[in-house]
């Protein structure tokens, strides 16, 4: 129990205290984790959107494979992308292995399956009839779209703290393809396990709580957007 | 509100992710080192002394000592700090790891629990100890992770003559830190190096059963990787890497890293000795 008191008057010390390594760690885990969860953005919207409007063969197929990667482990993401970035690997010439450039490409392939099936069941959500009526009414398909994405933008809402949530706190590609570099390469949650292998459990405990504090931080500014609007 | 999480979401975007600062190419180093150089902070100390001196901006890959060769003989590092001298030979006899040389030593010591169930307190061969292990079937807990502390383990048992076997014997698959816990917990025998044990001295209530035995010398040797392994391996800032950490400076460094902490020294610098010498 002791252990957790020090860890807690650690973090209250070390956050009042503004420790520039902590700060440091802390900007990287957002910047890293925010760029991810954009790019996650980015390419799931579209994707989700396109899979919950079209009708073709093998689509069931596809859906069954976004919810799979909605759960994909982050330890398999991150051997097959420090594979790819490997100085041997395809994407070798790059030279982005063991920089954050690198994390974040883990991270948003991570995210991208979340965004896509949130999004998919959020566009599935909106009535169909509501999308006829648009396009009774002389809406073109893109105005159509637009309008269903519109109608759906507060489910989506949980795609944005779900991929972000996923990835802030994700370890396994974070360790492997970032290799936790101090000043370069660590995050909250690589820095987490190092600290825990030294012994320095009240810097650890520390870092959680710095963590669940951004997390939730993050989460509530979007669920007060979510809600208002609701 | 929207508008001001639009703005923190470009800010983002447009912020480049940090550390930009290394160069690309031949002004970056990759060292894969084990974890007990890193979580004995003694890394946290060199390497900006090394970045400041040779210009070079290193990035320290911190794994168990398999991973660290097996990664520096496909290529994907410059230069390696290892702590396994037999397979370190194997790699160099193979051709894909050159120039080993001795940079310092720690030592590795048995302990386990207050009631000594089998009787080793005070023994000086550790060979001999593990044979009480062995005998009394005793709770022994192993890294099983391949680390150089491992594979010291594994050729301590050889040379028992013993094949170790569930249930007395506990292999963890975890660093030396969490292996220690577990051996606390489970009241068992372990094998650590002597920094992680003071870091966690406050933590884990087992005792020094045996130490000072030759064979628990924990011998660390710094290889340049043969640049014949990969397409982009640096070897000249590898090189420069090997040169440092035998630099007068460096092992003047290394000598006093951690007195201030524990009391005593973690490390004694061996620049310029061989194998043969210990």
């Amino acid at each position: 129990m002791d252990v957790l008191l020090e860890g807690v008057r650690h973090a209250v010390g070390l956050l009042l205290g503004g420790d520039p390594e902590i700060l440091e760690v802390l900007w990287l885990s957002l910047q890293v984790s925010g760029t991810a969860t954009l790019v996650a953005l980015l390419l799931g919207i579209p994707a989700g959107a396109a899979l919950a409007l079209s009708r073709f063969p093998g689509r069931t197929l596809l859906v069954s494979a976004v919810n799979t990667g909605m759960g994909l482990p982050p330890v398999v993401v991150g051997l097959f992308v420090t594979i790819f970035l490997w100085r041997s690997g395809p994407l070798g010439d790059w030279e982005v292995l063991y920089t954050p450039a690198a994390i974040v490409l883990a991270q948003a392939v991570i995210a991208s399956p979340i965004v896509t099936g949130i999004t998919l069941a959020a566009v599935q959500n909106v009535p169909a009839k509501f999308r006829l009526q648009l396009l009774a009414l002389g809406a073109s398909r893109a105005q159509m779209v637009w309008v269903t994405l519109r109608e759906a933008r507060l489910p989506m809402l949980a795609a944005v703290m779900a991929g972000f949530g996923g990835v802030i706190s994700e370890i396994g590609a974070s360790m492997m393809v970032g290799g936790n570099i101090k000043g370069q390469t660590r995050t909250l949650t690589t820095a987490m396990v190092l600290e825990t292998g030294k012994g320095e459990f009240g810097i650890a405990i520390a870092l959680s709580i710095l963590l669940l504090t951004l997390v939730f931080g993050v989460n509530w500014a979007l669920t007060t957007i979510q809600q208002r609007r609701a | 509100m929207r508008r001001l999480i639009l703005t923190l979401l470009m800010l983002l975007l447009v912020l480049p992710p940090a550390a930009r600062a290394q160069g690309a190419g031949s002004r970056t180093v990759i060292l894969s080192t084990t974890t007990s150089t890193q979580d004995s902070g003694l890394l946290d100390v060199l390497v900006p002394m090394f970045e400041r001196s040779t210009g070079y901006s290193l990035k320290t890959i911190s794994v168990g000592t398999g991973q660290a060769l097996a990664l520096a003989a496909r290529g994907e590092a410059d230069v390696t700090l290892a702590h396994a001298p037999g397979l370190e030979r194997t790699y160099v006899a193979e051709g894909r790891m050159q120039n080993r040389r001795l940079v310092m030593y720690n030592d590795i010591l048995v302990i386990g629990p207050e009631s000594d169930p089998a009787e080793i307190r005070g023994e000086q061969s550790v060979v001999a100890a593990l044979k009480k292990i062995a005998g009394a079937r005793a709770r022994f807990v192993s890294r099983g992770d391949k680390s150089g502390t491992h594979s010291r383990e594994l050729s301590l048992w050889k040379a028992a003559g013993i094949t170790p076997a569930a249930p007395w014997y506990i292999e963890s698959g975890q660093g030396m830190g969490a292996t220690l816990g577990i051996a606390n917990d489970r009241q068992g025998y372990t094998l650590t190096d002597r920094a992680t044990m003071l870091a966690f001295v406050r933590r884990v209530d087992l005792e020094p059963m045996v130490e000072g035995d030759r064979l628990l010398l924990n011998i660390y040797s710094v290889m340049e990787v043969n640049p014949a392994n990969g397409p982009r391996v640096n070897a000249t800032g590898g090189t420069a890497f090997a040169n440092f950490m035998l630099a007068p400076e460096t092992q003047a460094v290394i000598k006093t890293f951690g007195v201030d902490k524990y009391g005593q020294p973690l490390f004694v610098p061996i620049a310029g000795k061989k194998d043969e010498d210990f």
